[in-house]
């Protein structure tokens, strides 16, 4: 996809990220929102995937560590077609495929089941090593938030995706310096995160994570280094596209109003028009 | 007698099926010598992973190994297996029914000279308690070998619960291991034993003490607790009218509490459990502890005698 499509699919992603909360009541905004740049690149220009065979063997896979952004990844798999974009209205409800956290046997595209912190980054390990041991190239993404950086598990992970040289895995930093309880520096500091990850046997680019011609470099790049995972600092705004819900923390975790919702969108179709 | 640890025989077992299925990988976090994993480890090196000291991230990359398609056997001792690393098997193996296999040793009280800190008298409650998880404990080294044959054919999360230590071999080939299936290893009138693990020896050689003494009883080994084979446990406490319940685990959440559950709805039995009244161990000779918690044949005959007079 052109730079320009790939702003309009994440703008489109936004949309149907608001689309789908509202009537769900609940969910989590803000940190779908920060993402939603970093999966318009990830599923429209850099992962080999077929939505008509979601279990292909040889397709590229996508954690979403941070699980509780599960509409982001419902989004960006109904717009790629994995399944019909209706169902994007039955999010969180009693019966209905989509999870309030990424379900694996219950939604076609959805490659791991995640959604308690800390666990993804050793799944897409997981899924790393398989593909080294079957000679296959297929790469591994996954997408951490930055609380989560408190998770130990992440730590032992991250120990071993370098232990065993796993240059087909690219974790994302979903930087947005925020979560439920605040800040991140107040919560829980993690700096300096890069170099913990550095320190860690990783290769690390730092990139603005809603600027898509960087993020389709710093992938490049990622492909390109050998012999070690690579990391991606992506540095976003919690909430981006929303006026009044960026870099707010109570926007984690709670859904917008019918009329909030109407706002957001209006703000969004805005900007879309703004592209052309 | 001949003896072998149900951890031996896995590691023997793991080499033979890592021959046949190019698709069985092995993960252990620094225990390889102890789970006996390290016999995989030198015949198939590129298939075995160490994961260092670190139960929680095995868990989570044996469940991405399996959700590209490999059979990851995840190896450490029961206590860390269940305990550390509960949450990762829960929301990452279990609840997205991953084709992960926890092979677990050092269970229970006859671990020894670790002490209570390494003894794990409480995974089956946790294990048996978990949606889509399969639970076996085999008796002895053969019953080990076709659980081990039998979890890498079921496409699904099992845990296996395995000992350190050297335990009587009880079957040769002829003995059949089945998912799901209770053995009925000896026919008796009076009562029925249900055992699994290292007290299934120790119940037939109560059963054959008490037939001297002219009670007649009924040995069923129950290495499948979940599932659980029902209506075998239904049948026999029909037919035998007294229920001894008999496992090296604590009494809550085990074999007892299994087959207690069954029979108070289906089949109201007298019973009666034997197994760690729920308190941690200790360090000490394994033997020396199995008698000490009350895990012996004379503890399963007082049992056996107790429960018949309640009939």
């Amino acid at each position: 996809m052109e730079i320009l499509e790939l702003k309009r699919m994440a703008n489109q992603i936004r949309q149907n990220i608001i689309t789908m909360l509202v009537p769900a009541k609940s969910g989590h905004p803000g940190g779908s929102l920060s993402a939603a740049d970093i999966l318009a690149v990830l599923y429209f220009q850099e992962m080999k995937i077929k939505p008509e065979d979601p279990q292909w063997a040889d397709r590229d896979r996508f954690v979403l560590a941070k699980g509780h952004a599960a509409p982001v990844l419902y989004a960006a798999l109904a717009e790629k077609g994995f399944f019909p974009k209706e169902e994007l209205l039955g999010l969180r409800q009693t019966g209905r495929m989509l999870q309030g956290h990424p379900d694996m046997r219950k939604v076609p595209g959805v490659d791991m089941s995640t959604g308690s912190l800390g666990q993804g980054l050793s799944a897409a390990n997981g899924m790393a090593l398989a593909g080294k041991l079957d000679n296959k190239n297929y790469r591994v993404y996954a997408l951490l938030g930055d609380g989560e950086m408190a998770e130990g598990q992440v730590w032992e992970a991250a120990m071993a995706a370098a232990h065993y040289k796993l240059d087909n895995v690219t974790a994302i930093l979903d930087l947005n310096g925020l979560q439920i309880d605040g800040a991140t520096e107040n919560v829980m500091n993690i700096d300096p995160i890069d170099e913990k990850w550095r320190a860690f046997g990783w290769h690390v680019i730092s990139v603005d994570g809603h600027d898509i011609e960087a993020l389709l470099a710093a992938f490049a790049e990622a492909k390109s280094t050998k012999g070690k995972p690579t990391i991606l600092i992506a540095h976003t705004i919690k909430g981006k596209g929303v006026s009044f819900m960026e870099d707010q923390a109570d926007w984690h975790g709670s859904a917008p109003s019918a009329e909030q919702g109407e706002k957001a969108l209006q703000e969004l179709r805005e900007e879309v028009a703004s592209l052309d | 007698m001949t003896k072998q640890a149900t951890r031996d025989a896995y590691g023997k077992a793991l080499v033979a099926l890592g021959a046949e299925n190019k698709d069985i990988v092995v993960l252990d976090a620094d225990l390889s010598k102890s789970t006996k994993t390290a016999e995989f480890a030198k015949n198939y090196p590129e298939r075995f992973f160490n994961m260092g000291i670190a139960e929680a991230n095995l868990m989570g990359t044996a469940a991405g190994l399996a959700a590209a398609g490999k059979i990851p056997f995840a190896s450490t001792f029961a206590i860390f297996a269940t305990g550390r690393a509960f949450e990762q098997i829960r929301n990452s193996i279990a609840y997205p029914k991953l084709n992960v296999k926890i092979a677990a040793t050092h269970s229970g009280v006859s671990v020894g000279e670790d002490g209570g800190s390494h003894q794990a008298v409480e995974d089956i409650a946790i294990m048996r308690a978990m949606p889509n998880m399969t639970v076996l404990v085999p008796a002895d080294g053969e019953e080990t070998k076709q659980a081990i044959y039998a979890a890498a054919k079921y496409d699904g999360p099992v845990y296996i619960r395995m000992g350190r230590l050297g335990v009587p071999l009880l079957f040769d080939e002829n003995y059949k291991f089945e998912i799901g299936k209770a053995n009925v290893v000896r026919e008796g009138e009076d009562c029925t034993i249900f055992a699994n693990g290292l007290m299934v020896a120790e119940a037939m050689e109560a059963a054959k003490e008490l037939e001297e003494e002219g009670i007649k009883v009924a040995v069923v080994n129950v290495a499948s607790v979940k599932p659980l084979d029902r209506e075998t446990i239904i049948s026999y406490a029909k037919k035998t009218k007294a229920v001894v319940t008999a496992e090296e685990h604590n009494i809550i959440g085990g074999l007892g509490s299994a087959v207690a559950e069954v029979l108070s709805e289906e089949a109201p039995t007298p019973i009666v459990r034997i197994g760690i009244k729920d308190t941690f161990g200790e360090s000490g000779r394994p033997l020396e502890l199995l008698e000490k918690y009350g895990l012996t044949k004379e503890d399963v005959k007082a049992g056996v005698k107790a429960v018949i007079k309640k009939k």
